[in-house]
């Protein structure tokens, strides 16, 4: 319980739904901030006692778990990790791997519970199949999409077939004095939202080269290639114009060199993306290929695309190019389907 | 339920509820001039009297405060400030190193923002502070000593008279917090030596929000509150009546009462550590064995974390503590358990299982029922930890 509306909605239907329910708010800062500031919606002591007060409420014992050294070293640290390496993580995924459906969940099956209950929207049913959430623009399935079948079989998603409109409204008709608390976005380690200043206390500046792709010319400088993301257009400062006039986009980054390539948009165009470490929770492993869709992205478009699994890895071969396509974000496969498009699987995208 | 933390607070006595309602019912600031006011002094000037007859002090000496926490500070801090007035090179707080957050955290205050500075006295394997590193420390610019009568979480009773005389042959004010001695074992403050004293309401079967600095009057503080100049102007305020009447009732009692409860709650201890030792051979019982809180049994419960074993047992109707302060709810590991030189792991697998004037034996045959279960899956819980 973050202390937001979603899961204290969850947790009131789990426990209205006859489960025996236990509240746990999960400490992932080793220094809390007391108040809330700017858009985060948890970690704060003053979310604590939100997730406290909606526990009350419901009527559960809650409990607060200590989490924050994990979540330093599975999240935060990996997720410096991977920007020096010159890929762009989601936190958020990592954290629902490595704490939520992992640290919590071993936890809690050891201390005698049977499954993890979270807020997050997306439908998990009878079936077993991990499914877009009724709210689209709510959705949360491509962050979930990297849980396993063993973690699946141990979560329940409550409000997958809720929109978030009537989440709150039922909040308030619970009594929950959450209902009207600010969604969370942004990343909740980085209280100011500035993610480049978070990698740059972190990473040191390191000034390189801005490369342009197709003339091999030194076009700009940056102060530490960490900083950028493939498909970005914005604050690249790029002084020298392009022959063409035409706006330059980062194409890659290459931390060896620390060089940042750009190029024009139909250079980010790619046709095949191939992750590593792949899950399949959508039925028996494929043993050929797959039409469906697949996102690359948390709010990305899903693109129509033919997915094989071959030698431990995930290869989509999309139906129309995709832009914008950062190693470290994740491919997922969706099957589409008129009760919630169906997770298949997700690997990372190298 | 089986309430086994009476350490954080025990159930009100039936007769303190009572004089607290008599008296919230009638009207009158003590500090007023007209009957109802002086009807309400009277109602504080008797309870300061039955106060003081319970613990061996003067009525003049005992000032009320909101609590122990507020007795601890006022105490620290005003003792402190007192005699760095007289003489500014008084900087030294010497304190144990068990002590309450309310002594600790005041001192460490002083320290970062008064200059002060601290020395902390060891404590042995079992809680217990040696006199001789008390002498070893006195020395010309210690401002107070503190040390506390019986430890919170392990229930350690500290030699305080043979502290307090040591402090007074060094002519240096000791201060002991008998917030967790008063009604468990005979205190009395004139016969320990000390120059100030902490006691509270709600260890005892008063109120929370009530307690007193029994402060010797030769013993100069600064106060931390100023107004109306209330107990010898060291602590304004209005006096709460009835808050005052019910801590003197409860402190009443329990002083009247210490000997056959001690030997009453003792003997459920007693049979608690067995049974605990009995369903888990390998627990370790901390603190010290003679020298203790006769409502007092800590354990570490090795491969357990204190938090998964309390979350269980509180699933079952079991509640204890894992002793430790607790800020947004995050257990760290006992600054006690440390200081009596046990590792992290084990500081953190300790639970606190405290008695009090209502506990039965139906208490102690609920928990040795539900601990088998709830250490085996905090067991298996903490492996995960362990192994990863």
């Amino acid at each position: 319980m973050s202390g937001g509306v979603d899961s204290a909605v969850a947790a009131a239907r789990a426990a209205a739904g006859g489960h025996d329910v236990t509240g746990v708010h999960l400490a992932l800062s080793r220094n809390p901030q007391t108040y809330r500031s700017g858009a985060r919606g948890c970690c704060t002591l003053e979310d604590s006692r939100d997730a406290r007060r909606a526990a009350d409420v419901i009527g559960i014992p809650f409990y607060v778990w200590d989490m924050a050294d994990r979540f330093h070293e599975d999240v935060v640290d990996d997720f410096v990790a991977e920007y020096a390496a010159g890929r762009t993580p989601n936190p958020c995924l990592r954290c629902n791997e490595k704490i939520k459906f992992a640290a919590v969940l071993d936890r809690a099956i050891a201390l005698g519970f049977d499954a993890v209950v979270t807020g997050h929207h997306a439908r998990l049913g009878a079936d077993g199949l991990l499914r877009r959430s009724v709210d689209l623009a709510k959705d949360q399935s491509y962050v979930l999409a990297v849980l396993t079948r063993e973690q699946l079989d141990r979560s329940m998603f409550p409000l997958g077939d809720t929109t978030k409109a009537q989440v709150r409204e039922e909040a308030a008709a619970r009594g929950l004095s959450v209902a009207d608390k600010p969604d969370s976005h942004d990343i909740c380690f980085i209280a100011d939202g500035d993610t480049r200043g978070f990698l740059a206390d972190r990473l040191g500046e390191e000034p390189g080269d801005i490369v342009d792709a197709l003339t091999g010319a030194v076009v700009g400088s940056h102060a530490g290639a960490y900083g950028y993301t493939v498909g970005q257009r914005r604050g690249l400062n790029i002084g020298v114009p392009a022959p063409d006039g035409k706006p330059r986009y980062v194409l890659s980054i290459t931390p060896v060199t620390n060089t940042v390539t750009v190029g024009p948009v139909e250079a980010l165009e790619v046709s095949t993306v191939s992750g590593e470490r792949p899950v399949w929770t959508g039925g028996a492993l494929p043993d050929g290929p797959v039409e469906c869709e697949v996102q690359l992205r948390a709010h990305g478009t899903p693109v129509p695309a033919v997915v094989t699994l071959q030698d431990g890895a995930l290869v989509a071969s999309l139906r129309s190019p995709a832009r914008g396509v950062a190693p470290g974000q994740a491919v997922v496969a969706y099957r589409p389907d008129a009760a919630g498009d169906i997770v298949l699987g997700s690997a990372t995208i190298r | 339920m089986a309430y086994l933390d009476h350490a954080a607070t025990t159930p009100m006595l039936d007769e303190a509820i009572e004089a607290y309602a008599a008296t919230a019912r009638e009207v009158g600031n003590p500090s007023s001039l007209h009957a109802a006011g002086r009807c309400a002094r009277r109602h504080v000037e008797e309870s300061r009297e039955r106060i003081a007859a319970a613990l061996g002090s003067r009525p003049s000496e005992v000032i009320f405060t909101g609590g122990g926490t507020e007795a601890d500070n006022l105490a620290v801090k005003g003792i402190f400030w007192a005699r760095r007035a007289e003489s500014p090179g008084r900087i030294r707080v010497i304190a144990s190193a068990v002590e309450h957050h309310a002594v600790l955290d005041s001192v460490e205050w002083l320290v970062r923002h008064e200059g002060a500075v601290a020395t902390w006295l060891p404590v042995d394997p079992a809680g217990k502070v040696d006199p001789a590193t008390l002498a070893e420390a006195l020395d010309d610019d210690v401002a107070l000593v503190t040390a506390m009568w019986a430890n919170n979480e392990v229930g350690t009773v500290q030699p305080v008279a043979d502290l307090a005389a040591l402090a007074a042959a060094a002519k240096v004010p000791f201060h002991t917090d008998a917030v967790q001695a008063v009604g468990q074992v005979p205190v009395d403050f004139a016969a320990s030596g000390a120059a100030a004293l902490t006691v509270t309401g709600h260890k005892v079967g008063g109120p929370v929000g009530v307690g007193a600095l029994l402060l010797g009057r030769d013993v100069t503080v600064t106060p931390l509150s100023h107004g109306g100049g209330q107990e010898r102007d060291v602590r304004s305020g209005t006096l709460d009546a009835p808050g005052i009447v019910a801590f003197a009732v409860a402190v009443e009692t329990s002083v009247k009462t210490q000997r056959e409860y001690a030997a009453r709650v003792s003997a459920l201890r007693d049979a608690l550590v067995a049974g605990v030792r009995g369903v888990v051979p390998d627990v370790i019982y901390n603190g010290d064995p003679v020298d203790r809180l006769p409502s007092n049994a800590h354990f570490s419960f090795p491969g357990c974390e204190g938090d998964a074993l309390l979350l269980l047992l509180d699933a079952q109707g079991v509640a204890c503590s894992t002793g430790s302060a607790c800020s947004a709810g995050v257990a760290q590991p006992s600054h006690v358990l440390l200081a009596m030189g046990n590792a992290d792991d084990r500081a953190r697998s300790s639970l606190r299982f405290t008695l009090g004037h209502t506990s039965t034996q139906a208490d102690v045959d609920a928990l040795i029922s539900a601990l088998p279960a709830a250490v085996e899956r905090a067991r298996r819980a903490g492996m995960i930890k362990s192994s990863r």
